[in-house]
Order: structure tokens, then C-alpha cells, then sequence
């Protein structure tokens, strides 16, 4: 019977697998995530780009080191350094299997972002009340925009990590929750080397200048 | 039957070691280690452009910018947890690719447009270049 459904004549049948092989679940997450951080990254080497092309055009405006406060900066550099070793500990716990204490420090890390948003929008709203709004000059145009993508990159990971918790609270710490608090963990340190970047060439330099 | 046993077991094993090579697992002492380096490294540059302890700003300035570079490897191997093996080494190259592509991005639009700027025509010039 099988030699009459290979027709005469013909080579050897070639097979091919339809079936996909096996794939853990989410096992190219985390070189995924990566690559999208490393084009998060070039979004703000534009940005950064940007500010050192119209970092020096006041249009006769404020300069620099009239507006900024490195205090507050500083005290805003130790919130986001604070927040990432409380992550860092809340992945910790998670390797423990511990999910109240994972919860615990996501939540002080939440707390921690929060403060440096806070800190942040007092400087903003300090800036425009004193006249040194975006519409300003360039140099303000982009300050702005640089150090508010950056805040809203913050913005986005508080609600993610909010989100987690609840996840987190709801499901235990499954493999999935698992997975997505390493995403998270990959993002949050990732703004504060993009916060480096910030406190040296923005705020540093510019009050150098 | 055999043939799925042993695809199952070479799957285990490179899973096995995928795990092991350390995607985003660091231990206690490595976040502390990083947190107290970071400390360290950005509480003297602010030191030094508050205080104004060094009289050059172009000293300071290099001071701070190098500060800030090795805070940033800091950073990537002791809370990002990178290093040459983690997923094959592909996390690496993305990263070596993508420092790559910001320099010549950013030293090219500040080469570029400085050029633009120092060659503009003096009657061409906006309000804004006088106050360069």
C-alpha cells in the first residue's frame, strides 16, 4: 500500500516539522526586553543630543546656573539610588520565594519613585513660576523635554510596578510574575543609569558653564 | 519515545545552564557592593562643582564626566547584571551595538551642528547667538 502513494519515479519524501518545537513560555523574554531598553536608550541619546546641540542658546534667558538647585538635585539623585537598591532587594526576596517581603520592598521602591516625581514637579513648577518655562529658550525646550521623558519613564514604572504588586498579590510569585518582575528590574536600573547620564551632562556641567 | 526523552533532557540541560549563566540573578552582596560604589561615585562629583574646590571648571567638568562613566559600568554589571555570557553573549553585542550607534549620534550632531553655528553668516544669526 505505501508504494502506491509515492508515485514512481520520485526521490526520497523530505519531511518537514510543522509543529513548532517546544518553547518555555516567555524564555526570549528577557533578551527582548533587553533590546527594547537599548532603543529606549537611543531615544534618549537623541534627546541628550539635542540638549548638547541647544544647550548654550538662552535667547537671553536664564543661564543654567541661575536655575539650578543642586541640593534639590542631589537629594533627588539619592531617591532614585535608594529605589534601586530596595528593588533590588525586592528581587532578592523574590528569589527566596518570599512574597510578602518581595512586596514590602516593592512598595518602599514605589515610594521612592514617587518622591523623586515629587521633587521633580516642585523644580518644574519652581522653573515656570520664575519665567523659565519650556517656551523660554531652547536651551529650556530642550531641558525639558529631556528630563520630562525621563520623569515619565519614572511615571511608567510606578504604575507597572503598582500593577505587579497587585499581580503579585493575586497569583503568588508564579513563573510569569516571576519573569515580569525581572523586566521591571532590568527597566527601573535602567532610568538611573539614564539619571547619570542626566545629574553629570545636565545639571553638573551646566552649572560648570 | 527515546528520541523525545533525550530532546527533553538536552532541553532541561540548556535551560539548566541558561539559568546559571546569571541572566538577572545577583546576590545580596552584589547590590550593596554597587549601591556603595554609586554612592561613592556620585557623591564627589557633586562635592566638587558645590564646594567649586577646584578653581578650572574644564577639570571639574572631565572629573564628572569620568565619574559618571565608570558609574555607569558600575550599574550594568552590579544591578543589570551583564556580562559577556547572559543569553549567549546577544545581550552584549545589543548593548555593544547600541553604544556604538549613541556616539556617532551624539559626537556627529555636536560636531555637525557646532560647524553650522561657527559658520553662519554674522546677518544670518537669531538673537540667540549673542548670548553665546
Amino acid at each position: 500500500m505505501s508504494e502506491a502513494t509515492i508515485p514512481p519515479g520520485t526521490q526520497a519524501p523530505v519531511f518537514y516539522e510543522t509543529d513548532e518545537h517546544h518553547h518555555d513560555a516567555g524564555g526570549s523574554t528577557m533578551l527582548g526586553f533587553w533590546l527594547y531598553l537599548m532603543s529606549d536608550c537611543l531615544i534618549f541619546a537623541m534627546l541628550f543630543a539635542a540638549y548638547g546641540v541647544f544647550g548654550s542658546s538662552y535667547a537671553g534667558g536664564p543661564q543654567p546656573h541661575e536655575i539650578f538647585e543642586l541640593p534639590l538635585v542631589a537629594l533627588n539623585t539619592s531617591m532614585l539610588l535608594l529605589s534601586s537598591i530596595t528593588y533590588g532587594f525586592a528581587m532578592l526576596s523574590m528569589n527566596d520565594g518570599n512574597v510578602k517581603a518581595t512586596q514590602g520592598w516593592l512598595a518602599i521602591t514605589g515610594l521612592f519613585g514617587l518622591a523623586f516625581l515629587g521633587i521633580e514637579l516642585y523644580e518644574f513648577s519652581n522653573l515656570i513660576a520664575e519665567g523659565a518655562g519650556p517656551q523660554r529658550s531652547a536651551f529650556l525646550s530642550s531641558f525639558f523635554t529631556l528630563v520630562g521623558t525621563h520623569g515619565l519613564h519614572v511615571t511608567f514604572g510606578i504604575i507597572w510596578l503598582v500593577t505587579l504588586m497587585v499581580q503579585v498579590g493575586r497569583k503568588g510569585l508564579i513563573a510569569a510574575n516571576q519573569r515580569r518582575l525581572q523586566c521591571l528590574s532590568l527597566f527601573w536600573h535602567f532610568l538611573d543609569v539614564i539619571w547619570i547620564g542626566v545629574f553629570t551632562f545636565v545639571y553638573l556641567l551646566g552649572v560648570l558653564r | 519515545m527515546s528520541a523525545h526523552d533525550t530532546h527533553d533532557h538536552a532541553h532541561d540541560n540548556a535551560h539548566g545552564h541558561g539559568h546559571s549563566s546569571g541572566e538577572a540573578h545577583g546576590t545580596r552582596r552584589d547590590y550593596v557592593i554597587g549601591f556603595v560604589l554609586s554612592v561613592i561615585l556620585t557623591a564627589i562629583p557633586f562635592g566638587l562643582v558645590m564646594s567649586g574646590v577646584i578653581a578650572d571648571a574644564r577639570i571639574t567638568a572631565g572629573i564628572c564626566m569620568a565619574f559618571a562613566l565608570v558609574q555607569i559600568v558600575v550599574h550594568m554589571i552590579y544591578f543589570l547584571h551583564m556580562n559577556s555570557k547572559s543569553e549567549n553573549g546577544w545581550t552584549l553585542m545589543a548593548l555593544i551595538f547600541t553604544v556604538i550607534i549613541v556616539a556617532i549620534c551624539l559626537a556627529g550632531s555636536m560636531w555637525v551642528m557646532y560647524h553650522m553655528n561657527a559658520n553662519m553668516m554674522p546677518g544670518m544669526t537669531g538673537g540667540d547667538m549673542g548670548a553665546m
